[in-house]
């Protein structure tokens, strides 16, 4: 076992793993952060998606270890005071899901795009989108939240803690 | 609390579903942790047949954390098989259906071993300590070999391969001529075969079971689209009294039909539970799921239209193989046969004959995936059209205009025997086409033509029904189905004017909260907010038939409103009596009874009141204003369309690019149009995903080589297209919501206009014919000229080009 000191939706959470868990099931699991779930085992669905210090990452490809002295924010710690993120107030705006099993990566994945690309096109948005598949919605109306929420939030907008996030790893994106 | 100025039916509301799954305050069964719950792996036969000689699991049992490995002999006695509800012949052929391999297994994937371990991670570690030995049996893969004398046997015992034929033909059931003899006086005659490949239906969320034994009822949280069914299914299938079981299907990640069953793996962890004593939850991965829950379609066609020279069609002949894979499920064998009633669609068609033969192989069971038998039958009709169509020199367009039933002409009772109450497909036609452009398409179509553009343009037409609704019980029973088809409602009115309804239909994806809330919110006069929708759990909602078939709001949704209705018969009575009127003087609206000709009104709240507290009402009145209701439709639906899509086919890459797509669908009255374009734009998704990408490939010793979501392509938001979607609205008759059902229509319509696009776009180089999915290396092969129809064998990642599994060294771009 392994000890780590991890910072997940603003509390820290000091643990023993197995060096082998993934970030994903020790979210789950262990911190019961169960909004992040589990969609495939081959990193392709992206529904695990969550950030690690401000990037999003699919959790079942990092190891809980990696996650050691570092900032997790799930889909449980975007609404701050019971105000949505941009993001969750678009997707619910222009129904971007349907049955809501990839919604929770889905938006760390959009957010993520924002910061790398504020202002993206359709395309842009779809590329960028491309490694969190969704099987109700045909993607379309996902498209449309991003364009909408792209255009409420000015660069780096969003709950006060991600911004502060943000500014202090400007790098707000990529993944890639 | 009054009603909404603005009808609440017809209105856009943004779904209540949402605050939690955009939060991820979600329920989805794996998040659920009990007091002292083990967790379950499965060992899987990676034998697609073979007799098992022995299982040594002593190593295993002394893994950390492991509580406890089980074989299918240490269940034999109790599992009983797992049931098919949907006998369609008197004489079908039924093998035994264990959840756990006992002696031999049957295809690669059935489960063969399970450890109960203290976490997930124990358990799966347990598995690699299992050692099974197995005798290869010869493999049965190819349906047509499946059936030649002398074939190796799924089921030695049954004697055949050939699990039943099914048919039905017009001279016979009298509702029309006899097809041979419309194909021997034919002027023309097209015969066609066509392949529908095996799909998977690949729902987001993996299927999890959790079963808690501790109490005085077995609790079973499932991720399932028919908690209500597996209730029954269970109780019949494992000896537990159906009074001993409570079902939950909490949120559920997309079912697409993949859900409908009763599965082994459910009935493991049912096993399981009942032999520790103790809370076991089963969480399966995705190359499990991927692997072993059911797939779905897999036919092979033998299509013949008869027709005149002008194009009106006088005979058509279907003759079908179907694949159910090497056991059945709940309605397995019934699938092919929901596009019995279906091949002849919105078409007047004097003579048909539809004959089905079901087939075992050594693979994973098939079942229903989104659409269940009618893509199958749409594809296949649509396909002709325009074969028929180039056959003649005709317009595909023209072609359809010439056959269908008009406007005029409704209701209309088809040559397969349904009665088609509504539609309007002139309309829907004429709409699509003008948003399309059609004229200025093919215009540019001949441009790129004669300019030999290497970038060729085809436009792909599917004027498409469906049958939805499912069903009228007793139409159900004709068809040897083993259940009727009604569903049940009940609202409660709660003392401070909230109202909760209580649904059979099991949403997962659907929207129901939000649109069940909309249809009460309008006929009790309550507020949106006021309506709570309670589903999927067994303990509040009683009685069910859950949701498939796009059934639950034109079946569903109609018992919400007949129950709505029998509250305000109920009401009216202590309403009377708080007014000192005559129940014949009241008027009930937006909420309020009034007393004709005065203003004296009580709320229906005053009511819920009145007879909550009970201290003043009338004699004898029964102190409830709760209802139920169950209903079982008359009649089908006919939801119909008219798609376009424009295609672009690379002549130098083969590959296919969906330039525009236009769906005008006609699904009756819409309670939320948002929930409508929201289904459109996924079933139009799926359906693409079966033109251009997916398919379940098996290797030649059984092994399914698309296990992964690396190998079976799913597309993504990069794939796809933007839609253009619009409605039509002819109400369905019916059903009094006028509603048709909208879950499968985009999945039905959409995968014969992108093959029929693909095949226009590339026809006049000598393209006959490219098999599903079009990936870049069929269409490029079919170009050319390597082989005129089935160019390629089929390939894991076959939709967007990857490596060919029956040649590993060739890489494909």
């Amino acid at each position: 076992m392994v000890g780590i000191r991890v910072t997940v939706d603003g509390t820290r959470y000091d643990d023993d793993v197995e060096p082998r868990t993934l970030l994903v099931h020790y979210l789950r699991e262990r911190v019961g952060k169960v909004g992040t779930v589990v969609g495939c085992d081959t990193s392709n669905c992206g529904a695990c998606t969550v950030h690690l210090d401000g990037r999003s990452v699919k959790s079942c490809s990092v190891l809980a270890v990696q996650a050691d002295g570092r900032e997790v924010t799930t889909i449980e710690g975007l609404a701050r005071d019971g105000t949505l993120h941009p993001m969750q107030q678009a997707f619910h705006e222009n129904h971007a899901l349907q049955c809501g099993f990839c919604t929770p990566g889905m938006i760390m994945q959009a957010i993520d795009l924002l910061g790398d690309n504020p202002d993206p096109d359709e395309h842009q948005v779809r590329e960028g989108l491309e490694g969190n598949l969704c099987r109700c919605t045909g993607y379309q109306n996902i498209v449309r939240a991003v364009l909408d929420a792209a255009r409420k939030m000015s660069p780096g907008a969003g709950p006060d803690r991600e911004r502060a996030a943000e500014q202090a790893a400007p790098v707000a994106g990529g993944g890639e | 609390m009054t009603a909404t100025a603005e009808p609440e039916v017809g209105r856009a509301r943004r779904r209540k579903e949402d605050a939690r799954l955009i939060t991820g305050r979600t329920r989805w069964t794996d998040n659920l942790q009990l007091p002292g719950m083990l967790h379950l792996a499965m060992l899987r036969s990676p034998v697609a047949h073979g007799t098992i000689t022995g299982i040594d699991v002593s190593a295993a049992r002394e893994m950390p954390g492991v509580i406890a490995v089980h074989t299918g002999a240490d269940f034999a006695d109790e599992q009983g098989s797992l049931p098919c509800a949907w006998p369609i012949t008197e004489d079908m052929k039924s093998p035994a259906h264990p959840a756990i391999a006992v002696d031999t297994v049957k295809f690669a994937g059935e489960v063969v071993a399970v450890v109960a371990a203290r976490t997930a991670a124990a358990a799966v570690d347990a598995l690699e300590a299992i050692d099974v030995g197995y005798d290869d049996l010869p493999v049965v893969l190819d349906m047509e070999a499946a059936l030649a004398e002398g074939a190796d046997l799924v089921h030695p015992d049954l004697g055949t391969n050939r699990n039943a034929y099914w048919a039905f033909d017009s001279a016979q059931a009298g509702t029309g001529g006899d097809v041979e003899q419309a194909i021997a006086e034919a002027e023309v005659v097209v015969r066609r075969r066509f392949r529908q490949q095996r799909l998977i239906p690949a729902f987001m969320e993996p299927r999890s079971i959790v079963v808690d034994p501790t109490g005085e009822q077995y609790t079973v949280w499932s991720a399932t689209q028919v908690p209500h069914v597996l209730r029954v299914m269970m109780a019949l299938t494992l000896g537990v009294p159906e009074h001993k079981l409570r079902i939950i299907a909490p949120d559920v990640g997309g079912g697409f039909g993949g859900k409908l069953q009763f599965t082994p793996e459910e009935a493991i962890t049912f096993l399981m539970a009942r032999r520790l004593g103790r809370p076991v939850k089963y969480t399966e991965s995705r190359s499990e799921s991927l692997l072993a829950a059911h797939h779905g379609r897999d036919q092979i066609q033998d299509l013949t239209v008869a027709a005149r020279r002008d194009g009106t069609i006088t005979g058509l002949k279907v003759e079908l193989m179907a694949d159910m894979g090497a056991y059945l499920g709940l309605v397995t064998p019934g699938v092919p046969i929901l596009g019995a009633l279906m091949f002849n669609a919105i078409y007047k068609i004097p003579a048909y004959h539809f004959g089905c033969t079901n087939v075992f192989t050594n693979k994973t069971w098939t079942d229903a995936y989104r659409g269940a038998g009618r893509p199958e039958a749409t594809f296949g009709i649509e396909r002709m059209m325009d074969e028929l169509a180039v056959e003649l020199g005709m317009d595909p367009l023209d072609v359809r205009r010439k056959n269908w039933i008009t406007h005029e002409e409704f209701p209309f009772t088809t040559i397969a025997g349904l009665t088609y109450d509504s539609g309007n497909y002139e309309a829907a036609t004429a709409r699509a086409v003008e948003l399309f452009d059609y004229e200025g398409l093919r215009a540019e179509q001949r441009r790129r033509r004669e300019s030999n553009d290497p970038v060729q343009l085809g436009i792909g037409i599917s004027t498409f029904t469906e049958a939805c609704g499912l069903a009228p019980s007793r139409v159900l029973g004709s068809l040897r189905y083993g259940a009727g088809g009604w569903e049940h409602a009940q609202i409660r009115m709660l003392p401070t004017g909230k109202v909760e309804v209580v649904t059979g239909s099991s949403a997962h994806g659907q929207g129901h909260e939000t649109a069940w809330s909309q249809l009460v919110s309008d006929k009790l006069g309550v507020a949106f907010e006021d309506v709570e929708v309670l589903h999927g759990d067994t303990a509040t909602s009683h009685k069910g038939m859950d949701t498939y078939g796009s059934r639950s709001l034109v079946v569903g949704g109609v018992a919400v409103v007949k129950a709505a209705d029998k509250v305000i018969e109920k009401a009216r009575r202590i309403a009377a009596h708080i007014l000192e009127s005559s129940e014949d003087d009241l008027e009930f609206e937006a909420g309020k009874f009034t007393v004709r000709g005065t203003d004296k009104s009580a709320s229906i709240q005053d009511c819920a009141l009145a007879v909550f507290a009970g201290h003043d009402y009338p004699e004898g009145m029964e102190l409830s204003l709760d209802s139920d209701a169950t209903f079982d439709p008359e009649n089908l639906s006919y939801p119909h369309g008219t798609h376009l899509a424009a295609i672009e086919v690379d002549t130098e890459t083969g590959a296919v690019h969906v330039r525009s797509y236009v769906a005008v669908d006609d699904v009756g009255t819409v309670v939320n149009p948002l929930i409508v374009e929201g289904q459109v734009h996924g079933g139009l998704a799926q359906g693409i995903a079966q033109a251009l990408f997916e398919e379940a490939v098996h290797d030649e010793g059984g092994t399914l080589v698309t296990g992964t979501m690396a190998d079976y392509l799913i597309p993504s938001a990069a794939d796809l297209p933007s839609f253009t979607t619009d409605r039509t609205e002819t109400p369905s008759t019916s059903n009094p919501i006028g509603a048709k059902g909208v879950g499968e229509a985009g999945t039905i319509a959409s995968t014969p206009a992108i093959v029929n696009g693909v095949l226009d776009a590339i026809r006049h180089l000598g393209v006959r014919d490219v098999e599903m999915p079009c990936s870049p290396r069929r269409v490029w092969a079919a170009l050319q000229g390597a082989r005129d129809t089935a160019p390629t064998a089929p390939g894991p990642g076959g939709g967007l080009g990857s490596i060919d599994a029956t040649d590993p060294q060739e890489e494909v771009q």
